[in-house]
């Protein structure tokens, strides 16, 4: 008789319910909530709102916690809340330089104005599961330093005081928008920024890691990684003036690589840049390095490396495409599979006529 | 912090412009891929993002929809995009082709002939028909405008070659108007034909590839052949063993663990209906009168 699978709405209804019941786990442990998710998982959500590029720790804790803590989910869901926002203005550039600063480290210079400041940082930790993380011990009170209005100058405005690195690339344009319009190639710098700052965390270490390797080197320092609060002002036509609409907290990266110059210009370093929502140094060092080898034909460097590829990293850097078409495999194919399988036939057919016979035979025995 | 709410068919009104601008555009240059600004919808990129966009801007409030994945209405991914439509748009929704003002479908053509005023919403992963050969957008987008199709014919030719036949079962190129090449979306090779001249409109919506093309109706389609080597489709030597339909595209259905194989037709509603006619296939219990049809 027929034996297809069928699907039907009872089973996805069924299949939901189960989902529901695993993502909520044993009933008698009390249910993870948002708030719990924002301060104790506050990476996670920082990474959700970072590549789900929108600026919500409770939504994000929300996604995180529907998503059973698959963060590419819950990426795909604040993602899918994102696209139905009205955009409703763009707000002026960040001033980084004014950050207020919880974390701040060169590696190009020992000191440096404003010091170094290692901030809530794994770095330097020893990796040993802390026996104390399976009971709720008390933990201390961090240590402060008094406040200070002060802000730190950015390292690569004081390498740039001697002319000794390229200069902020200035512009009044509008940056583009791959969420509103589409991208055709070459994307420029705005829009591939845009899309490394929405990439995929993994696939850009990864590729940032393969620069370090030979495929696309480009002699790269940490100028400087800083985490801290900047405000979010826009300009308001009735008032004459920016309003602040509030303080999002970032991690900035200035990657100091390699020196060009030419017949007309003195040789300097050149830059890689990467922002990132959140605290997320990995991310933001990984941004750098590929978007500066990316821009390897601004400097006439030749492009032989994926990570100098813009066509492929900006087509494959978005984690909700990737997962979506690679996981649509899934879905069924049986029709065109068919069709294949019809021609396989006929070419074993006709290419060992002999030999298909007799399988033939024995698989019908 | 407010609680989301939603639109008619879940798309806002001006993402909805700015895809039926798309729509329009391609409908003027048949076969052509137009980009648009594809959006993240709440189901995965590869699942039918393109053709939901598609159909989201241009249900309207009468229309029936009918969605289908591998030529079945219950196909798990088509209840889900059925579901998602009834409840964002509340439109009435039917499995009958004839019925249907709008159809949604992944991997078909439907096997009933469609009509006049009934829109085909193709969901097509890659839509670019000289991906596989160039994966460059920036070349292929020069290709198709210098109209140098020369690699995909011997693409064909190398098939020729090889195995004796032209080895493209699925997703088979086609040539609109005689001027575009055009990927007709992953429909076996079978349904192809069915694309010519056909009365009612095609849509093409990729929606992670961020393209959206279309068929007018009325179209000259013409799959890419040799004079030698022309164009043919898959014949299937047995009937549906539920209908009896011959002349239909059929899914191996694998009935036991001996090498047991019974052949369906793919297309779920047209088996459904020549079964209510009283047709009746060789693989249904023949305790009924056999000469029902």
């Amino acid at each position: 008789m027929y034996v297809a699978v069928k699907g039907g709405e009872a089973a996805i209804e069924k299949a939901h319910r189960l989902l529901a019941d695993r993502r909520r786990g044993e009933r008698t442990v009390p249910a993870l909530t948002p708030e719990q998710i924002v301060g104790q998982l506050s990476l996670a959500v920082d990474r959700v709102m970072a590549e789900g590029s929108l600026y919500d720790s409770e939504l994000a804790a929300m996604a995180v916690r529907q998503a059973r803590g698959d963060l590419i989910e819950a990426i795909f869901l604040l993602r899918a809340y994102r696209t139905t926002l009205a955009r409703f203005g763009v707000s002026r550039p960040i001033d980084t330089a004014a950050m207020r600063i919880e974390r701040r480290v060169s590696a190009t210079y020992k000191d440096i104005p404003g010091g170094q400041l290692l901030g809530p940082t794994f770095d330097y930790t020893h990796r040993l599961i802390d026996p104390a993380m399976a009971e709720d011990l008390p933990v201390e009170e961090p240590a402060r330093r008094p406040s200070s209005e002060e802000t730190a100058l950015r390292v690569t405005d004081i390498l740039n005081s001697e002319g000794l690195i390229e200069p902020d690339a200035r512009s009044e344009s509008e940056p583009g928008d791959l969420t509103r319009d589409p991208v055709s190639f070459p994307a420029g710098r705005d829009l591939r920024l845009q899309a490394l700052a929405r990439g995929d965390e993994g696939f850009l270490l990864s590729l940032s890691y393969s620069t370090q390797r030979g495929y696309g080197r480009t002699h790269p320092f940490v100028g400087e990684v800083r985490i801290g609060l900047v405000d979010v002002e826009i300009d308001s036509p009735e008032l004459g003036f920016a309003v602040k609409l509030g303080s999002i907290r970032v991690t900035e990266c200035q990657m100091v690589s390699q020196f060009t110059g030419s017949a007309e210009e003195a040789p300097r370093f050149t830059r890689g840049y990467g922002l990132v929502f959140g605290q997320s140094e990995r991310k933001a060092m990984a941004m750098s390095l590929v978007d500066r080898a990316l821009r390897a034909d601004e400097f006439d460097e030749q492009r032989l490396a994926p990570a100098q590829d813009e066509e492929f990293v900006l087509a494959h850097c978005d984690n909700v495409e990737a997962t979506g078409f690679v996981e649509h495999l899934k879905l069924p194919h049986y029709v065109d599979f068919q069709a294949e399988l019809d021609l396989l036939r006929q070419l074993r057919r006709e290419s060992h006529p002999l030999q298909h016979e007799e399988e033939t035979q024995e698989a019908a025995e | 912090m407010t609680l989301p709410a939603y639109n008619f068919a879940y798309l806002d009104e001006q993402t909805k412009r700015m895809i039926r601008r798309a729509i329009l555009k391609a409908i003027a240059i048949p076969g052509y891929q137009v980009p648009f600004a594809s959006r993240e919808m709440p189901m995965p990129y590869g699942w039918g993002t393109g053709g939901v966009q598609v159909t989201a801007s241009i249900l309207g409030p009468d229309d029936v929809l009918k969605v289908i994945d591998q030529g079945a209405d219950d196909t798990t991914n088509a209840v889900s995009i059925r579901a998602f439509f009834a409840k964002t748009a509340g439109v009435a929704t039917t499995t009958r082709t004839a019925g249907a003002t709008v159809i949604q479908t992944r991997h078909r053509i439907p096997e009933t002939p469609l009509k006049a005023g009934q829109i085909l919403v193709y969901q097509v992963p890659i839509p670019e028909p000289l991906r596989f050969l160039e994966p460059r957008e920036t070349e292929t987008r020069v290709m198709h405008g210098l109209e140098e199709y020369g690699l995909i014919q011997v693409k064909l030719y190398e098939d020729i070659a090889r195995h004796g036949h032209i080895a493209t079962t699925y997703a088979y190129p086609v040539k609109i108007e005689g001027r575009y090449v055009m990927d007709p979306s992953p429909i076996p090779k079978f349904d192809n034909p069915k694309m010519r001249n056909s009365p009612a409109l095609q849509l093409f919506g990729a929606g992670r590839e961020k393209r959206i093309y279309a068929l007018p109706p009325f179209t000259e389609v013409v799959s890419l052949d040799f004079e030698d080597h022309p164009f043919s489709v898959q014949r299937f030597s047995q009937p549906c063993a539920l209908c009896n339909a011959t002349g239909v595209y059929l899914d191996e259905v694998v009935t036991d663990d001996r090498g047991g194989r019974m052949f369906v037709c793919s297309d779920t509603d047209h088996c459904e209906t020549r079964q209510a006619d009283g047709h009746r296939g060789p693989g249904l219990p023949q305790t009924q009168q056999e000469d029902a049809a």
